[in-house]
């Protein structure tokens, strides 16, 4: 029992592990101390865990989302400092192996999509005029098994060994044969639990946007971000199934011995990079698009103008979202498909720059001419646009067939898609959260450090990636764990690059820190003379958003609104509201399932029958629960409107 | 929320438990065409195809609605869920058979591409 618990289920030997362990056990002991002395848990239950508020919920999704990128971001300075110098003893091969597996997943899947959720959690119901989104059980649900997955895939690392096959997760290199371990297991199984609440958040932001909007907002009348997140939840929609099907078979090949992607027993190991593409690519512009809105917001605001080209903008994003299907070959060109095969995923690649590049020329237009605020945000925003063209402009580079056989698996690749991660979707998330951080806390960050922060990030990433297009041409492979003494200045200066992006980062979440205690509250709910409805209410929103739902005339309603002085509480059109009730199963659902996926992970099926049970159990309770939610008397909301509005004088 | 619609007036979803037990019976008989029935291929192919078209339009009849009247009917999204579901499974064929399948097809003019692919 103890040999086993000491040689497989707990990983050993590795200094930095045990590092890590105790870091673990500490940062535990230290939250529960916290919590129980300061009596908390209770408030933490009853506010938090158990909320159905989207304002909440979007906040736990970017708290989640801030500390993946931590962890995320430790795994890239481990890599960094292992390649800094020829010959290096830092890392291991096996160690290197499974941290940029590691980083890979947990940047997309854990951190990319929960901040984008976040946002849109935060911001969408407010910019429609809605209460809440169309079914606030399952956000919640959605929330905690975005959470439970994440944690299965963070515990692997000291717990059983984490993936080692990279975030693409290719057979037969992940296949049973080749790792045997159980380490593959936490991919699929973490993958998949996460992978539930993101399609339940896809179908709960399409119907909610869809059905929920205020009165007079019609398609073409709606925010540009909430664009954004329609077609990013259309995508999930489609996109999503399909990773759920590829998982589930490799699940069955690895676990039950079955023979999808295996060559024994005619299976076919290309069909897992395939069926992994055809999700993984419209995967790329779900993280995109939203940081697409954002950026749109706020060029917008900042710039003092209306969004230049809102009808192209949409129709933008409806063509990307289409051709964003149709591309997914271009990421295994190499597997030497016919000259017909490759010539037309070059074709429809190369495409998705047209509908991208309007996107560009619009912003630009949205800025010319304008009285451009250099806020913070809006530096993101004036950052994002030369280096996200960068990476744009070798993506369409890699997109010729011909050529990608030179650039293929090299550090270009991995220059260009962190030049579009970072610089789209990273930018832009940044610049969402602090844009819209005094709606969420009632105080703003504090500027002249979100400036130094900026500043170092973005000096910092091109310091980090620029030399890695010229380490891919000189023919660096990414995913090796030794470099070349030739290779060396421009590791060097990249891995230096690294740790000034890290610097940032710090930056960043001290700000966020610094900005609680020190920086002055919010009042006016109107913090950066916006445009759209979120900022008609008042700060902190309260729990219902809208007392009254006012009439939409344009994509800017709120524009609207401060010229006739309307305002979201017209006393004469006080009804009761109708909001759903907190509730505890969403989390302890959750944690069920996690438990079920642990015991998978282990083929331990005394464990994760009980499990399955449990979920099902759990989804009869739901299904008699015929809690039809509560009204907010209109007493109480006068109180909380006056109170809050009496403040702004 | 409160523009929610109730869609059920007594306690229990009878639609939704129908279209839930029929889709897992016959999901249960398309296993068992393929695992235990013995059959030859062609046919299980043929048989596990309807099994599948039945069950996909059981469930776009019992759990999404389709056949009721929707104030905003989502025919852009049914329209792009077709397209989706030909690419997937279209393009996989296609991609998978390595583009080879044309070129047996074309006889000689496959020849040079497939001389080309054989460099790789």
């Amino acid at each position: 029992m103890w040999d086993f618990i000491w040689n497989d289920f707990l990983v050993t030997g590795e200094p930095i592990i045990y590092g890590a362990m105790a870091s673990i056990v500490l940062a535990t002991v230290g939250i529960v101390f916290v919590l129980t002395y300061f009596k908390l848990w209770k408030w933490l239950w009853d506010e938090y865990l158990t909320t159905v508020d989207h304002k909440k919920i979007g906040i736990m999704y970017i708290i989640a989302a801030l500390a993946m990128l931590f962890r995320g971001g430790v795994d890239a300075l481990m890599m960094r400092t292992q390649l800094a110098l020829p010959n290096m003893n830092f890392l291991n091969s096996v160690h290197y192996n499974e941290i940029f597996t590691t980083h890979g997943t947990v940047m997309i899947l854990f951190m990319a999509m929960p901040f984008i959720i976040g946002l849109m959690n935060v911001a969408v119901p407010l910019q429609i005029g809605a209460r809440d989104v169309a079914f606030p059980f399952l956000n919640a649900f959605s929330f905690w098994t975005f959470f439970f997955g994440a944690m299965l895939f963070n515990i692997s690392f000291v717990i059983g060994g984490s993936p080692s096959a990279g975030w693409t997760s290719y057979v037969p290199m992940a296949g049973p044969e080749l790792s045997p371990e159980i380490n593959q297991n936490y991919y699929l199984l973490a993958l998949q639990l996460s992978g539930i609440g993101t399609l339940a958040t896809g179908i709960n932001f399409l119907v909610t946007i869809l059905r929920m909007r205020a009165p007079g907002m019609t398609l073409m009348k709606m925010p540009i971000f909430t664009w954004s997140a329609l077609i990013t939840s259309i995508i999930i929609i489609f996109a999503f199934p399909i990773l759920t099907i590829a998982l589930a078979l490799m699940t069955l090949d690895r676990i039950f011995s079955t023979h999808f992607f295996t060559l024994a027993g005619e299976g076919m190991p290309m069909m897992w990079a395939n069926l992994f593409w055809l999700w993984g690519h419209p995967e790329v512009y779900i993280v995109i698009l939203p940081a697409f809105g954002v950026f749109s917001e706020v060029i917008s605001t900042f710039a003092r103008k209306q969004l230049f080209g809102y009808k192209a903008m949409v129709y933008a994003m409806c063509v990307i979202a289409g051709l964003s299907f149709i591309v997914w070959v271009h990421h295994f060109f190499t597997m030497g498909a016919g000259a017909g095969v490759n010539s037309l995923f070059s074709i429809t690649t190369m495409l998705i720059a047209v509908p991208t590049g309007i996107k560009i020329f619009n912003w630009l237009g949205t800025m010319y001419k304008g009285r451009i605020r250099f806020n913070v945000p809006m530096l993101w925003a004036l950052a994002f646009i030369p280096n996200f063209t960068i990476g744009g402009v070798t993506g369409v580079m890699l997109g010729m067939a011909s050529a990608d056989y030179q650039y293929h698996n090299t550090y270009f690749l991995i220059a260009h898609f962190h030049y579009v991660l970072i610089a789209g979707t990273l930018f832009g998330m940044f610049a969402g959260l602090t844009y819209w951080y005094p709606k969420m806390f009632g105080h703003k960050m504090n500027e002249k450090l979100g400036k130094i922060s900026f500043w170092f990030t973005v000096i910092g990433f091109n310091i980090t990636f620029l030399p890695q297009f010229f380490l891919g041409l000189m023919g660096m492979p990414r995913r090796t764990y030794t470099i070349e003494p030739e290779w060396m200045p421009l590791n060097l200066l990249s891995t230096t690059g690294a740790f000034i992006l890290a610097a940032g980062f710090v930056i960043f979440t001290f700000n966020i820190y610094y900005s609680a205690r020190y920086e002055p509250r919010e009042k006016t709910g109107d913090a950066w003379d916006g445009r759209s409805l979120e900022w008609a209410t008042t700060t902190p929103v309260p729990h219902y958003n809208f007392a009254t739902i006012p009439y939409v005339n344009s994509h800017e309603a709120y524009w609207d609104m401060k010229e006739t002085g309307a305002t979201t509480y017209d006393e004469s059109k006080l009804e009761p509201i109708h909001m759903p009730s907190y509730k505890g199963l969403p989390i302890i659902m959750s944690a069920i399932m996690f438990v079920a996926s642990f015991g998978l992970v282990w083929h331990w099926f005394w464990l994760a029958i009980p499990g399955l049970l449990g979920i099902i159990i759990c989804m009869v309770i739901r299904s008699f629960d015929f809690d039809e939610g509560y009204h907010v008397p209109i007493d109480e909301i006068k109180r909380t409107e006056e109170q809050a509005r009496g403040r702004k004088e | 929320m409160s523009e929610h619609t109730e869609h059920s007036e007594s306690g229990i979803p009878v639609k939704h438990v129908i279209g839930f037990i029929a889709s897992i019976v016959l999901t249960l008989v398309a296993a068992y065409t393929t695992v235990m029935s013995g059959l030859p291929v062609p046919w299980i192919i043929a048989i596990i195809m309807i099994l599948a078209v039945i069950q996909a339009v059981l469930q776009l009849v019992m759990f999404m609605h389709i056949a009721e009247k929707n104030p905003i009917p989502q025919y852009g999204n049914i329209l792009f869920g077709f397209f989706i579901a030909a690419v997937v499974i279209a393009g996989s064929i296609w991609v998978m058979s390595f583009g080879m399948h044309d070129m047996d097809m074309n006889g000689g003019s496959g020849g040079g591409s497939g001389e080309e692919h054989s460099e790789h």
